[in-house]
């Protein structure tokens, strides 16, 4: 019999239509492919089996009436622990939110439960999603599948690692600065980070309310742009969510033609810094495109040279205060002060702050804290805000000239466990080609390109598209996959090595 | 504190872990002063990048106020809302004393 856990979302929709097998059979598979890797992997937090399979058999139930069901629906999906689950534990990898069960549903998740997509558990992500590694969360990192001695990229790395692992078909993670696009390189899966308010972030507990955005973690192109579709659309809920229609995503990733496309690399997001093998994968992908039709031209744009310091201006500034909301005070964990008699509600907030937040947390509220200071606002958040205005300005016209903008996700391949924790600005500046995208709203989409030459490491390329055509990636991301498939007889996953299975 | 150009201050950080709320130990304070000075040092120059005529961007989308019809709807019950806190009383949030005397 297949191994389940080995199809594709669009497979496993196809096969649950034409009654080849259950979603109790597929979840179950997923399930048992948790129990017996994850130990090791520790992609998940939180392991929902209970509520999956009444899911998978409610679905089943209501397939064998007849009942028109949503496409997806009895596909498994794993969802980023940075997202409210009604009855399920939401941690955002914080010791701050130990144990909290959200009264609500996000948004998102609401959308997924009503479409009857099993929710398996909840992935592990950096301590509310700041970081590029998994290290920062609470409750241990996430590991590489491809080299479990290696990151998985982060924020979200439980999400990534989960697809990658074949432990879920889909996945959800939520980008800031890359944490959706970045992990995808670094494990050799698709994310992509939908444009700026084409998904709703009621829910998703704010890290940098101007930058954050949901989006998908799969294994294909047409996985993504199926997920893509059944999460995104205007939310009331969410005042900065847009009210068109959803881009024709799946319609775009099965047309998959880039003939007489305009593909623009970015002059800036290459070069020096990045890895050779990450250049050679990078180049042979272009070389591809170009083959099949693709115009490809180099655009440069000089500001960009400023994105990482605004973005680390912006997102910390915005952190110091959406995370003021954790005060011990409505939710999360109360650490009086040791040795304080009677000690005031001040007090309380300032210990139970200081025993709930990470290292990485701290850092950014801090630094945050110090930017948006009276007499220090204008010089560095100000001035990031302006550097936001000037990169939007040259990104359109850009996107004049090209339909899409390409680069390397990642400057590197996955860097072992441990290599730039005690590094900040290290880490941060492997954020680089990502960042951009969430400074000016526009989508990305990193797509396995394959191995570096130096380390067999999987490389992933980043398409950018002008905000609101998010169909474009699916189009010129689908086609390239196809490409490359075809290049290597199979997907690049079907390279990683097998890992070994605890029963 | 300091000027934006002559960095952070192991005194600087003291004063915000106070504005934030954070009741940081004299480690991290001398861990956090001794690596924030090359962040800061980074992200400073963006300070070169734009002149007075360049209007600032908060959001990446035009932002406006959404309201909706002013009719009661189902929200969540109290003992919902208080399900996550750390102590209630009464159908109401239990917290220390706010004042600093006793």
């Amino acid at each position: 019999m297949t191994d389940l856990t080995r199809l594709t979302a669009d497979e496993i929709a196809r096969g649950l239509s034409a009654r080849e097998f259950t979603s109790a059979e597929v979840t179950q598979a997923n399930l048992d492919r948790i129990a017996a890797v994850d130990g090791d992997i520790h992609a998940f937090l939180h392991v929902d089996a209970d509520g999956a399979l009444a899911t998978a058999r409610d679905i089943d139930d209501r397939r064998g009436k007849g009942e028109q069901l949503s496409y997806l629906a009895g596909v498994p999906i794993a969802v980023k622990d940075v997202l409210a689950t009604e009855g399920l534990p939401t941690t955002c990898g914080s010791k701050i939110l130990e144990g909290w069960i959200p009264p609500y549903d996000a948004t998102v998740t609401a959308k997924i439960k009503a479409a009857g997509l099993p929710i398996l558990g909840k992935t592990n992500m950096d301590e509310f999603a700041m970081g590029s590694s998994t290290e920062h969360s609470a409750y241990g990192p996430t590991r590489n599948p491809w080299d479990r001695t290696r990151i998985p990229g982060g924020s979200g790395g439980g999400s990534a690692a989960a697809v990658a692992a074949f432990e879920a078909p889909l996945a959800v993670g939520t980008d800031t600065g890359g944490s959706i696009r970045q992990p995808g390189a670094l494990t050799g899966t698709v994310g992509v980070k939908p444009t700026y308010g084409g998904i709703s972030r009621y829910g998703l507990v704010a890290m940098a309310s101007s930058l954050d955005q949901a989006g998908p973690v799969t294994r294909t192109v047409l996985d993504a742009a199926l997920l893509h579709e059944l999460i995104a659309g205007h939310d009331p809920m969410d005042s900065t969510s847009i009210p068109e229609p959803v881009p024709a995503v799946v319609a775009a990733a099965r047309r998959a033609d880039v003939k007489g496309l305009k593909i623009g690399i970015v002059t800036e997001l290459g070069g020096d810094g990045f890895q050779p093998g990450v250049r050679a994968r990078f180049d042979d992908a272009v070389e591809l495109l170009t083959s099949a039709g693709a115009e490809v031209v180099e655009v440069s744009i000089p500001s960009l040279k400023y994105a990482l310091g605004a973005y680390y201006l912006v997102m910390p500034s915005e952190a110091s205060s959406n995370l003021a909301k954790f005060d011990a005070m409505r939710y999360g964990v109360r650490v009086p002060p040791a040795g304080v008699d009677d000690p005031s509600a001040e007090q309380v907030m300032s210990s139970s702050r200081d025993a709930g937040f990470g290292d990485e947390v701290k850092r950014r509220i801090i630094l945050g804290t110090y930017a948006l200071s009276s007499g220090y606002y204008d010089a560095y958040y100000g001035s990031a805000q302006k550097v936001r205005t000037i990169l939007a300005r040259d990104f359109a016209a850009a996107f004049a000239d090209v339909d899409v903008l390409v680069s390397p996700t990642s400057p590197t391949t996955a860097y072992p466990l441990g290599e730039k924790l005690d590094d900040p600005l290290a880490m941060y500046l492997g954020d680089v080609a990502t960042i951009p995208a969430n400074l000016v709203g526009i989508p990305g989409l990193s797509l396995p390109v394959g191995l570096a030459d130096e380390d067999d490491l999987p490389v992933g390329l980043q398409f950018l598209a002008p905000q609101k055509a998010d169909d474009r990636l699916y189009n010129a991301a689908a086609a390239l996959e196809r490409l490359l498939e075809e290049k290597w007889g199979g997907t690049l996953l079907a390279k990683a090595p097998q890992l070994e299975e605890v029963r | 504190m300091s000027e934006p150009d002559k960095g952070i201050s192991r005194d600087d950080v003291v004063h915000l872990a106070g504005l934030a709320r954070i009741d940081l130990s004299e480690a991290e304070l001398e861990h956090l002063a001794s690596e924030l000075p090359a962040i800061l040092d980074y992200v400073a120059s963006v300070q070169e990048a734009a002149g007075d005529d360049v209007p600032a961007m908060s959001h990446p989308v035009p932002v406006d106020n959404v309201f909706r019809e002013d009719v009661v709807r189902p929200s969540l019950s109290p003992e919902a809302a208080l399900a996550g806190a750390p102590a209630s009383d009464q159908q109401r949030f239990l917290v220390p004393k706010i004042l600093g005397e006793s």
